[in-house]
């Protein structure tokens, strides 16, 4: 059986490379994506510590998380389509209006 | 039935519907509401003399409280009015002159374009003035005291776009602040003592609580007296009055006559139980009123310009008021009060006639020969002159002349003081007279153009000018002294007023017994024969040899100056008290206002905003960058805890 380390690891690495999607990219979706990325690192470590604990509440919490997810990318998304339509572009470096 | 609060509302009444209607009436609708609101109030206070007349001599006093005005703990004060003997001369002749002054200023000021404005001041002040001497507590004759203040300041300063005139206003408010914060101070202490301010009660407690001729008592009364130097133009508070000129000439009339000025006076004879315990205020009452009669005699003998002669007079007659009550014969001060109020509303009214026919012209050296252009005014300004200078049967000498008597005769009189006074008859005389031969005598001095203007003034202020000059020529005959044959009427009248420290009557235990009547009709011929040699000497300098008058001025041209420029006062004041106010303001503007005040407020907020300039970057705005600053962070917190 693989040791639960295993999976922290996996779940560390993803979410870094969520983070460095997220402060590295300009494009919107890109960054959009990254954060769904860190989501589902989180998601796996609850997984894995609830297997490896043996207890079903983790599995729970996932599927809340998932389906808190699925409406956050429709919203989110319908958000980034908006912002396209009115300015046609989704660099996000671009959407600095608070600062004027 | 109770009506005393009709003498002041119909004023008030007056003041409201003008006001409130500001520049929606009709001329003659405003004159007919002034007018008739003061008239109304005469009609009411005649009908509360008689009432009082009808009542024995020791009851005469009716009182009406309308409700209670500050009830605070031990300290209570009613709205309340009283009439004693004493404030129904005092509102019969306030709303007997006022309403003929009111009359007057229909016709004088016609062609004013603030004629509703000019009509609101006027009932107002006479509504504070009669709320001042019908008030049966001292705080409320304070707010009357107050109210006067500001209505003199409101019309010296009526024609206010004039710099003259604002200055003017501003003036006579301030030195008022002086007096009016002596006055107060001299409540405290009269409350703080006696734990009231209702006259029956202070005047009844008064005598026990404080020790006669003590420090408390001394200072409460010079501390009131103080008051009343500024609201009565005494020494060294009487700059104001004569810059007071500045307003309309009404207003100078009702000013210097009728109201306000005579508050000083009817304040300390209202007080005279206080006052008769202070012998050393006494004394300084007496001796500030002779020095102010006789300086401001000697300022009126050079002035060229008609109405500051006659204010510098009417300082100078308020001397003489307060001699009257510096030596105890407060019912002679009061007498003279009224006569004076008669006769000086006359001059004023008569110098506003004069004034108008000349299209403004107020300097006597472009004036002469208005005899004959101008009969009526001429007429009733020589009856005020008279009675003004004291010639017998003019209401002025038997005033004057009790005055002088009782300077002479009273316990606190001396010689001396009859002697100064005399001298400043004298001068009044001569200073009328050269005014009297100045603007009506000898050739016309104006120019060509305005001889052309020269009228009578209309009917409107003719016929006040006669009612008042029958009044100045009757007005003494009130009060004929015993040794003319007389029933010294007028004193009796307010002896239940007069009352002193025992509650025997003032003037009956002052009189010492040497004093004989023969006595007193060598002083008043003496008296007579002074004033007559002066008018012969204003008749032989101003209307004979008027080139003698030149040659004495060139001998004394210091005195001259020294004169013209009134002894200098305002400069010294403006030199003493008012450069070093400036400055010291101008420093607390210009340093401690601006740089220390200012400077902390700026500071702060420079030193924040230079903060907020070197952090502004942080904010760049970019979503990834606070993400950034975000993970950055979320990594630091974790490594101290994972470290510690």
């Amino acid at each position: 059986m693989i040791p639960v380390t295993h999976y922290l690891i996996l779940s560390a690495l993803l979410f870094s490379v969520g983070v460095a999607g997220v402060i590295s990219s300009r494009n919107l979706i890109v960054m959009f994506m990254s954060i769904e990325l860190m989501l589902n690192a989180a998601n796996l470590s609850i997984i894995a510590f609830s297997r490896y604990l043996n207890i079903m509440d983790g599995h729970v919490i996932v599927f809340l998380v998932l389906t808190v997810a699925a409406a956050e990318a429709a919203v989110g998304l319908a958000i980034i389509i908006a912002i396209f339509r009115n300015r046609a572009t989704i660099n996000a470096d671009r959407f600095n209006l608070f600062k004027r | 039935m109770q009506y005393i609060f009709l003498v002041p509302l119909f004023p008030l009444i007056g003041f409201l519907l003008n006001g409130l209607l500001l520049g929606r009436l009709k001329k003659s609708v405003i004159s007919l509401i002034a007018c008739a609101s003061v008239g109304l109030s005469f009609l009411v206070s005649v009908r509360l003399f008689m009432e009082l007349l009808s009542l024995p001599a020791e009851t005469r006093i009716l009182q009406e409280t309308l409700f209670t005005w500050i009830p605070s703990g031990d300290f209570v004060v009613n709205f309340g009015f009283m009439v004693d003997p004493l404030s129904a001369v005092m509102i019969l002749v306030v709303s007997g002159v006022g309403f003929l002054i009111h009359v007057y200023s229909v016709g004088y000021m016609h062609e004013d374009a603030s004629y509703g404005r000019y009509f609101t001041y006027l009932n107002l002040f006479v509504f504070n003035m009669l709320v001042l001497v019908l008030a049966d507590n001292y705080l409320l004759m304070f707010v009357g005291w107050e109210g006067v203040g500001l209505c003199s300041y409101l019309l010296i300063g009526f024609w206010f776009e004039k710099q003259s005139a604002a200055d003017a206003g501003k003036k006579a408010f301030i030195v008022n602040r002086i007096g009016d914060f002596g006055f107060l101070l001299g409540l405290f202490i009269i409350f703080w003592q006696v734990g009231s301010l209702d006259y029956m009660v202070v005047f009844e407690k008064a005598p026990i609580l404080f020790v006669a001729g003590g420090g408390l008592i001394t200072a409460a009364t010079l501390l009131l007296f103080v008051g009343a130097t500024g609201k009565s133009a005494q020494i060294p508070l009487y700059v104001w009055l004569p810059d007071a000129m500045e307003g309309p000439t009404p207003v100078s009339a009702l000013l210097h006559a009728a109201t306000m000025v005579t508050a000083g006076v009817y304040m300390i004879a209202r007080s005279n139980v206080l006052f008769m315990m202070a012998p050393t205020t006494m004394a300084v009452v007496a001796i500030i009123g002779i020095a102010t009669a006789f300086f401001a005699g000697t300022m009126a003998l050079t002035q060229n310009d008609i109405k500051r002669v006659l204010a510098y007079s009417t300082v100078s007659q308020l001397g003489y008021m307060f001699v009257a009550c510096g030596v105890a014969a407060f019912a002679a001060g009061i007498f003279h009060l009224m006569t004076h109020a008669f006769f000086k509303a006359l001059l004023f009214l008569g110098s506003g006639s004069v004034i108008h026919a000349l299209a403004g012209q107020q300097d006597m050296r472009f004036m002469g020969g208005l005899k004959k252009h101008m009969p009526i005014t001429y007429k009733t300004f020589l009856a005020g002159t008279l009675a003004i200078a004291g010639i017998p049967l003019f209401s002025g000498f038997f005033s004057k002349d009790e005055i002088l008597w009782k300077a002479f005769s009273s316990d606190y009189g001396s010689p001396w003081l009859w002697i100064i006074a005399v001298g400043t008859a004298g001068m009044t005389a001569f200073y009328m007279f050269r005014l009297l031969y100045l603007t009506f005598f000898g050739e016309g001095r104006m120019d060509e153009q305005a001889k052309h203007h020269l009228h009578e003034s209309p009917k409107m202020m003719t016929v006040p000018l006669i009612a008042l000059a029958v009044l100045s020529i009757i007005g003494g005959y009130v009060g004929i002294p015993h040794v003319l044959g007389g029933g010294d009427n007028f004193n009796k009248f307010l002896e239940p007023v007069m009352k002193g420290i025992h509650g025997e009557a003032v003037e009956h235990a002052l009189l010492s017994a040497g004093h004989s009547a023969a006595l007193e009709l060598v002083l008043m011929i003496t008296s007579v024969g002074v004033v007559s040699l002066f008018i012969f000497l204003a008749y032989y300098f101003y209307r004979k040899n008027s080139t003698a008058m030149g040659q004495i001025r060139q001998k004394f041209s210091w005195l001259h100056k020294v004169l013209f420029g009134k002894y200098f006062i305002d400069e010294f004041y403006g030199l003493v008290i008012v450069r070093p106010l400036v400055n010291f303001s101008l420093f607390l503007w210009k340093i401690f206002d601006v740089i220390i005040i200012d400077g902390l407020i700026n500071g702060m907020a420079t030193i924040i905003g230079d903060i907020s300039t070197v952090l502004r970057p942080v904010q760049s705005g970019k979503v990834r960058s606070y993400a950034t600053i975000f993970v950055i962070g979320v990594m630091v917190l974790i490594g101290y805890f994972v470290i510690r």
